[in-house]
């Protein structure tokens, strides 16, 4: 038999599990252009639909008047508000438990909010038919600035006001004013200002982490197909968590649950922007229901940079404190969180700001306090996690920079300040100061490893004779050098305290294997690019013994998949992967028993070696896999039923928290602005790698959309509410041109509580990214007195900082 | 509405011919009207590169193109380049070096390569990251992209001299 011959380690290289890079199996049909996009979908008399839009930001609709629009060749109908209202359409929950409009109901709050929804027979004449909708608006005041906003007069949503003017409590608590939506607050008041009153070095600084956009290539969009004959609704689209879609779509059109089939076909990225949903979803759903054909609207560029799932827009104001040594023992954060006209923010019910409160970083710092103000604005809604877990890249980011100001108010050195506040590794679980429990940690050997990588005293010392030669005027290039050590929080969640409107934030995997020893297993999640399909199968491969090559991965048909919570906050391999791990074992435990049958032994007395079960202290005698599956198909055994199948819910007990450092060297033009990264070095550490290839390019990938928003992207309003950055000309997505390569370097710390130890990985490097990009342009500056300037860092900006520094004197 | 003009083309070595409205845009006669899908839009703008084609011998987004303007050319899409059973080099090294990740600038990406390399077949790194930046990608950060493009000149030049 070929299996006697082979040695034990051609049978872990044959299964492709855990620890390789194994290719992608997604590849084939996407570098042939045979990919399944929701724009690639096709159904027979298929209407398309598209948005008549608010040109201004905040005004009052006074009259919609479709009938010109209704004679337009081509064009089958024009849904307003009025519409909706009689079937109680016209407003939809958001996540956030606020409400938002489908339709303008009355008035507008933001530019590009939606009005009137025109279907027609084609593109172009849904085009023709939007130009002839007539509305009539009544400009109303703008409100662009959040700390106004707290301050005006002008009320954003009269529907949160009561009619007697008092202001209700919102759905996380009392509220101040009524474009105030909560206040939010984590760890201790008194005890922290106690201890930075009485600190020996305090610091106080704030800063902007300016509003962007996840802007995947391919743009949000849906089809609704309305099959009157059997009753059943089927609803394609770019949806991150397609389950939790079925189940919004059944609470807010009273279709049973059981008569919608929602299916997330290929996802053109997704990054947060494809996790809400969104008024085009709701308007096909009516639309195919009104004219019994399926509906198709995709949002075009424009719509999806304006309207569509806005990230960060977080005012933070910080306060931290150290002995004169620079020992952390006091921080204070405040945020006022512009959240646009409605609060649309995809975090779990009970974090109104997220996970914000992972703010103390990498650092025992033992007294905080975090206060939160979510606010109204004519802004559009959104407040999405953008390629990181809930909210995480602001309190990273908000960490990295405080110290960078401690260690220039202290006179120390970045890095060393850091490593002496460092949470030993002996410390963990660590219990932060703000509520969580770290699982586990080894930050000062990744600090270490990571520095001594870059020769980090040698970049020192260059950058000190650059300012020299500089001062010289023997060169008009400044260095920085960029630090960052971040703490993520991903693999939401544990359903006792997370959840989304109501549904626990648990994932699922469903195994069969077939008799003839391959396998298909379905999860609750959704890939949008992260290779599902090829890593879990490496996964399973590595828990049941049978080639990754002969498992098959499926996601994103509600029909057929398991009910899970979806794809976003790198919470696929924490959540899904541990319950593939779990299905897996449930499957092995099975096994064991089958084999034990065919070997004529105890169970006991059978244990699993790569791709069989082998008896004790006699390994010539085993049951491969692929024959215990025949078997559990075949043979009629005693008290085990036939077949081969499991499922595992999977509820974590913790969050897991993957970490890494991070080290840019930047060279920066001062005449010109521009910043050129020499070099970047990125050591992550996610626990147990599953596929190193996959790991690499996630890091790649997160550090180019951390280098994006660092340097220049950004959503920009004027005040009148105006989007200034509505397409790709202004919107900045960086070229190959831009982007360097990167050094990735890694350490293993495996989670402790998950089955196969790994943490997840796709936002670390944003989350790590943005401060370091940021910290690099900062430290070019810091021998000219630069404490603190605000992303994005782009060549203008840069240049008004070098003027403001004096250096083009 | 306009009077619609008639067209003919040839994609991918087949001919076409059709009645369509001036402003039809090619990325929609590709896609929706020959189910040619390969080719995807991304911004309508010309930015991304999603829609690259190659239209006699030169690389043309063609989400910015009118069918019209494309009368009596050759177009290669995507589905032109490589077959399931004799992939291109590209596709290959795509596929070998991680050039990809949710696939969406994926089509573009290799269609515009293959003009770069048949325009320069020794491309230095900084020549390919030059010649694709008219090429946009969010998942990769590009290395993997330039890497897989190195990979499959070096494989297509090896292949050349084997054969001369």
């Amino acid at each position: 038999m070929k299996d006697e011959v082979e040695s034990r380690d051609d049978r872990v290289a044959n299964l492709k599990g855990m620890g390789c890079s194994r290719k992608r199996v997604e590849d084939a049909r996407f570098t042939q252009g045979k990919g399944n996009y929701v724009d690639d979908i096709k159904l027979d008399g298929m209407l398309f639909g598209d948005f008549v839009r608010s040109p201004y930001a905040h005004a009052r609709i006074t009259n919609i008047n479709a009938e010109e629009a209704l004679k337009v060749p081509g064009v089958l109908a024009v849904l307003t508000a009025a519409d909706l209202e009689p079937l109680g359409l016209h407003w939809m929950p958001t996540l956030a438990g606020d409400k938002q409009m489908v339709l303008a109901d009355g008035k507008v709050l933001f530019q590009g909010q939606e009005v009137a929804f025109v279907v027609a027979e084609d593109r172009f004449a849904a085009a023709d038919g939007i130009e002839a909708v007539e509305v009539d608006y009544e400009e109303l005041p703008v409100i662009v600035d959040p700390f106004e906003a707290l301050k005006t007069d002008v009320v954003l949503r009269e529907d949160l006001v009561a009619q007697d003017g008092s202001i209700p409590d919102g759905a996380h608590g009392p509220r101040t004013h009524p474009n105030h939506i909560f206040t939010w607050e984590a760890g201790e008041k008194e005890a922290t200002e106690q201890v930075l009153d009485n600190a020996e070095v305090l610091v106080e600084e704030s800063m902007y982490y300016h509003r962007t956009h996840p802007c995947p290539l391919e743009t949000c969009g849906c089809v609704a197909s309305m099959d009157k004959v059997n009753g059943k609704l089927t609803l394609w689209g770019t949806f991150q968590a397609p389950h939790a879609i079925r189940t919004v779509v059944s609470l807010i059109s009273g279709i049973e649950e059981h008569n919608i089939r929602v299916v997330s076909p290929d996802i053109g990225g997704g990054f947060g922007n494809k996790v809400g949903a969104y008024p085009g979803y709701v308007c096909s759903v009516v639309a195919s229901i009104v004219t019994g054909k399926p509906v198709k609207w995709i949002e075009d560029r424009m719509d999806n940079l304006m309207t569509t799932a806005f990230a960060r827009d977080y005012h933070m104001t910080g306060k931290i404190s150290a002995t004169k040594e620079g020992k952390i023992t006091g921080l204070h954060c405040h945020v006022t969180a512009d959240h646009g006209g409605f609060d649309a923010c995809a975090d779990p019910t009970k974090f109104p700001a997220g996970f914000m409160n992972i703010c103390t970083g990498s650092y025992d710092i033992p007294t905080a306090f975090l206060e939160v103000d979510g606010v109204y604005t004519n802004k559009a809604p959104g407040g999405v996690s953008y390629r990181c877990s809930f909210r995480v890249t602001e309190a990273v980011y908000f960490i990295e920079r405080m110290v960078e100001v401690l260690a220039i108010e202290l006179g120390m050195d970045a890095a060393e300040l850091r490593r002496i506040n460092f949470i030993k590794k002996e410390q963990f679980p660590y219990k932060a100061a703000l509520g969580w429990e770290y699982d586990s940690g080894d930050y000062h050997t990744a600090w270490d490893k990571a520095l001594t990588s870059v020769d980090y005293d040698g970049l020192r010392a260059e950058q000190a004779q650059r300012v020299e030669d500089f001062k010289a005027g023997k060169t008009r290039k400044l260095m920085g050098v960029g630090l960052s050590f971040f703490t993520e929080i991903v693999g939401a969640g544990p359903v006792k305290n997370c959840d989304i409107l109501g549904l626990g934030m648990f994932d699922s995997c469903e195994i069969r294997i077939h008799p003839t020893g391959s396998a298909i297993a379905r999860l609750g999640t959704i890939s949008q690019g992260q290779g599902h399909a090829t890593t879990f199968a490496q996964i399973l491969a590595s828990e049941i013994g049978l080639p990754a090559d002969s498992i098959t991965i499926e996601e994103g048909d509600t029909d057929t998949a398991p009910y899970g919570l979806g794809t976003y906050g790198s919470r696929s391999t924490p959540v899904a992967g541990a319950a593939t791990a779990m299905a897996g074992r449930k499957i092995r435990a099975k096994a064991q028993m089958i084999a034990a049958y065919l070997l004529e032994v105890h169970d006991n007395d059978v244990e699993f070696d790569v791709d069989r079960f082998v008896v004790k202290g006699a390994p010539e005698k085993f049951k491969t896999m692929k024959e215990i599956a025949f078997a559990a198909y075949n043979q009629a055994i005693p008290g085990i039923e036939p077949g081969l199948e499991a499922v595992s819910y999977y509820d974590p007990p913790n969050m897991t928290y993957p970490f890494g450092a991070y080290v840019c060297v930047m060279d920066i033009d001062v005449d010109t602005g521009v910043p050129e990264i020499r070099r970047f070095y990125a050591l992550d550490d996610c626990g147990t790698r599953i596929n190193p290839m996959i790991i690499e390019g996630q890091v790649h990938g997160g550090l180019t959309e951390a280098l994006a928003v660092a340097l220049g992207q950004e959503i920009a309003y004027d005040d009148m509410g105006n989007v200034k950055t509505g397409t790709l000309m202004d919107f900045f997505l960086p070229t190959a041109w831009e982007v360097p390569n990167y050094e990735t370097d890694h350490t293993v710390t495996p989670s402790p509580h998950h089955p196969i130890g790994a943490k997840g990985v796709g936002e670390s490097p944003h989350v790590g990214g943005v401060p370091c990009f940021s910290n690099a342009v900062h430290d070019a500056f810091r021998a000219f007195g630069l404490r603190q300037t605000n992303m994005p860092h782009d060549h203008w900006r840069i240049w008004k900082t070098a003027n403001e520094l004096g250096l083009h004197d | 509405m306009s009077k619609k003009m008639h067209i003919k083309l040839n994609v991918n070595g087949k001919d076409e011919e059709f009645l369509a409205e001036p402003r039809e845009l090619l990325i929609y006669t590709l896609r929706e009207r020959l189910n040619i899908t390969g080719p995807h839009i991304g911004c309508e703008t010309s930015h991304c590169g999603a829609c690259t084609v190659t239209i006699d011998g030169k690389s043309v987004k063609s989400c910015t193109m009118f069918a019209a303007q494309a009368d009596g050319k050759e177009i290669t899409t995507i589905e032109g380049i490589g077959t399931p059973d004799s992939l291109h080099p590209l596709q290959e090294a795509f596929k070998e070096h991680h050039g990809l990740q949710c696939g969406y600038c994926t089509p573009g990406m290799i269609t515009r390569a293959t003009k770069l390399l048949e325009e320069n077949p020794n491309p230095s790194e900084e020549d390919i990251r030059f010649g694709m930046a008219g090429n946009l990608c969010r998942c990769t950060g590009y290395q993997n992209i330039v890497k897989s493009i190195l990979a499959a000149a070096a494989e297509m030049n090896a292949a050349k001299e084997a054969a001369e």
